[in-house]
């Protein structure tokens, strides 16, 4: 009851502590405003850039991330590491990833790369055009959770047969096939017909995560077709996407490509729980130590089977520019805090009169302190929503300076739009806290006879 | 239910020091009218902060209402003041943006009222300053005597031990004055100690006590009236 009652005590106050805030600001506009100008121009630039750097460290596939493993091996040259660091090169060697696809030894396993085919129609008048592929294994869709709206991925057995199959992307389906189901129905891409296994469903991750460490960084959208990993080969679909090689191909042609040590794969791996994990790193252990006595692989065992969000962390999935620019905006903010500190100040030593007045009618310091803190939480909330529609517009205008639509990639969730209101409300009381003080210990005796 | 002993207040400047109260020890009992009066300088501003715990003191004891008032912390000190002592300004020290029931209603707040006991309070206390019918005007809608009578009105209100006024009616013309000191007459009446700082002679011989100050000191008064 004791506790019931101090409760209702106390909410009786606050809600009086507001009415006289909402008064105070109504009846001081300009000055008001401005404070809430200055927080939420400070709120909306720290916003726009927490944001940005938010999403590009957001995890892509939160519900799975942890099972997902990139995997490395460290095929690189003797002379040199992979760029001087520690880490093994991003990618692997044809040899290698068909090796570990062959021993099928992670619950799920894909290999992949960027291809590039041209789309050509049955109708002369329509031209021929370049869509981005992906090629990879049957799991891919698997592994990665991707939505269907018609259909399906294709099977192991198709991967191995080499089958001309292929999974459309929604905008691709929409322009080929105006939307509808598609599937058992064939196109032509780069002279072969294909035959549509399944079409997505609307799938836009963040950022095209699977290809991270061979540039599918912020604002890289998805492929627009998926067609298996064996046609590289077979069908010799033309590849696009990073090549990295430590010594010279011996002879020219795909076939020298496929058995150098040429890194141009990437290879995801998912594992259900730790000791898969574990037993998985053995297994590439083993399996180099063995390249070893064939005479590869000639670095020390560096082997990694990475969880996505750990790489994503390692490669540096935030921009440096945003880094910057995140700092930038947090000083930017301080110093939009400072003038609020400032117009805090003279508002309520303003107020000494008054403060005098509530003094002797039996206010103490601390009552006074909540009622000014209250103004100033208002304030900050009042800030913090202005700073949500700069944010906004900040997130808008960045947009704009990139060629490529990062309009989805830049949205604001409800979750940074409570941070925004939260980081003004906080940082509007933080700023209060020296000048409510100040008010709380005026002199009331000095005020209330000079009035 | 007011003792003051042997209360000093120096105030220090950089260069300066003056001594406000000196020594001074006072009696106030349950009931009495006090005046205090003085010329400029002589301590009566300095004594009314004391007595109304809007400022320390350096040395003495004074216990209001029998409790020892040096040892109190900020927040006993404001409720003891928001309890006990009721003050009236010279100049009326309404808060502009409130209309009257909301100035009334400030000290009642503070004492945690319910809202239907501060409803009641309030219109009791406008009733018997004869402002019932205006509580929605603001300090500005209002004439001095009006303000003043405001300012009563929000002092009873929380029906305090008593009532601290600091020239009362010296921002008022005459007839409103003689209103205002009718009041506080009446007020006396009911039981409520009053203590008014003055140095107008008039208003002093309305009380039926005076204590005459000069120079921190009191020179005649300290004595409670037989």
């Amino acid at each position: 009851m004791r506790v019931a009652s101090r409760l209702a005590d106390g909410l009786e106050l606050f809600s009086y502590n507001l009415g006289l805030a909402l008064r105070n600001i109504r009846r001081n506009p300009v000055l008001s405003g401005l404070m809430v100008a200055a927080i939420g121009i400070g709120i909306g630039a720290c916003m726009s850039m927490v944001t940005v750097n938010y999403r590009f460290a957001a995890d892509p596939i939160p519900h799975k991330s942890d099972v997902l493993h990139y995997i490395r091996l460290d095929s690189w040259s003797p002379d040199q590491s992979w760029q001087g660091g520690d880490r093994p090169p991003p990618q692997l060697t044809y040899v290698d990833a068909t090796a570990l696809l062959e021993e099928k030894r992670a619950f799920r396993q894909a290999a992949m790369s960027g291809a590039s085919l041209a789309v050509e129609s049955d109708r002369r008048d329509e031209k021929p055009f370049f869509v981005d592929v992906r090629a990879t294994t049957a799991d891919f869709f698997a592994l990665f959770d991707v939505p269907f709206r018609y259909g399906g991925g294709w099977s192991d057995e198709a991967d191995a047969a080499a089958e001309q199959v292929v999974v459309l992307g929604t905008d691709v389906n929409d322009r080929i096939f105006g939307g509808r189901d598609s599937v058992g129905e064939t196109l032509t891409l780069s002279g072969r017909v294909y035959r549509v296994v399944g079409v997505l469903d609307e799938w836009q991750p963040s950022i095209r995560f699977y290809d991270m460490a061979s540039g599918g960084g912020p604002g890289s959208e998805i492929e627009d077709m998926f067609v298996p990993w064996s046609l590289i080969v077979a069908a010799e679909v033309p590849r696009r996407g990073n090549t990295n090689c430590w010594k010279p191909l011996e002879g020219d042609g795909l076939r020298a490509l496929l058995a150098s040590e040429c890194i141009w794969i990437q290879f995801w791996a998912e594992f259900r729980d730790t000791a898969e994990r574990e037993d998985y790193t053995s297994f590439l252990d083993a399996y180099v130590n063995g390249q070893k006595e064939l005479g590869r692989f000639p670095r020390p065992l560096n082997n990694h089977a990475t969880p996505l969000m750990d790489l994503q962390r390692e490669i540096g999935s935030v921009p440096t520019e945003a880094q910057v620019l995140l700092g930038l905006s947090v000083i930017f903010l301080a110093v939009c805090l400072l003038n609020t500190l400032g117009l805090l100040l003279a508002k309520f030593l303003g107020k000494a009169n008054e403060i005098g007045i509530r003094r002797a009618l039996g206010a103490s310091r601390r009552t006074l302190f909540q009622q000014y803190l209250v103004e100033a939480g208002v304030i900050g909330a009042a800030g913090g929503v202005l700073g949500l529609g700069l944010t906004w517009l900040g997130l808008k205008g960045i947009d704009g300076q990139f060629e490529d639509d990062l309009g989805a990639f830049l949205q604001m969730d409800w979750k940074m739009a409570l941070v925004a209101v939260v980081l003004a409300v906080v940082a509007s009381l933080i700023t209060s806290i020296y000048p409510t003080w100040r008010a709380c210990n005026v002199q009331p005796a000095a005020h209330l006879k000079a009035n | 239910m007011l003792r003051m002993h042997d209360i000093s207040k120096t105030f220090r400047a950089e260069l300066v020091e003056t001594h406000a109260l000196r020594d001074f020890s006072l009696d106030i009992d349950e009931g009495e009218f006090v005046a205090v009066t003085g010329p400029s300088g002589s301590g009566k501003t300095t004594f009314l902060n004391v007595a109304g715990l809007l400022e320390s003191f350096d040395t003495g004891l004074y216990r209001l209402d029998g409790v020892d008032v040096s040892e109190l912390k900020d927040r006993e000190l404001s409720r003891l003041r928001n309890e006990k002592i009721g003050f009236i300004f010279q100049n009326f020290n309404l808060i502009p943006d409130l209309n009257v029931f909301d100035n009334v209603d400030v000290p009642l707040r503070y004492r945690g009222f319910s809202a239907s006991e501060r409803r009641s309070r309030i219109e009791a206390a406008l009733q018997r300053v004869g402002l019932a019918g205006r509580p929605k005007h603001l300090p500005s809608q209002l004439s001095g005597g009006q303000q003043q009578r405001v300012g009563i009105a929000r002092a009873l209100a929380g029906e305090p031990r008593f009532l601290l006024a600091d020239e009362p009616t010296g921002n008022l013309d005459s007839q409103m004055a003689e209103g205002v000191l009718d009041l506080l007459q009446e007020i006396n009446k009911a039981g409520t100690t009053i203590i008014i700082v003055t140095h107008d002679p008039t208003l002093a011989a309305h009380a039926r006590r005076q204590v005459h100050l000069k120079d921190g000191v009191i020179l005649n008064g300290a004595e409670t009236a037989p």
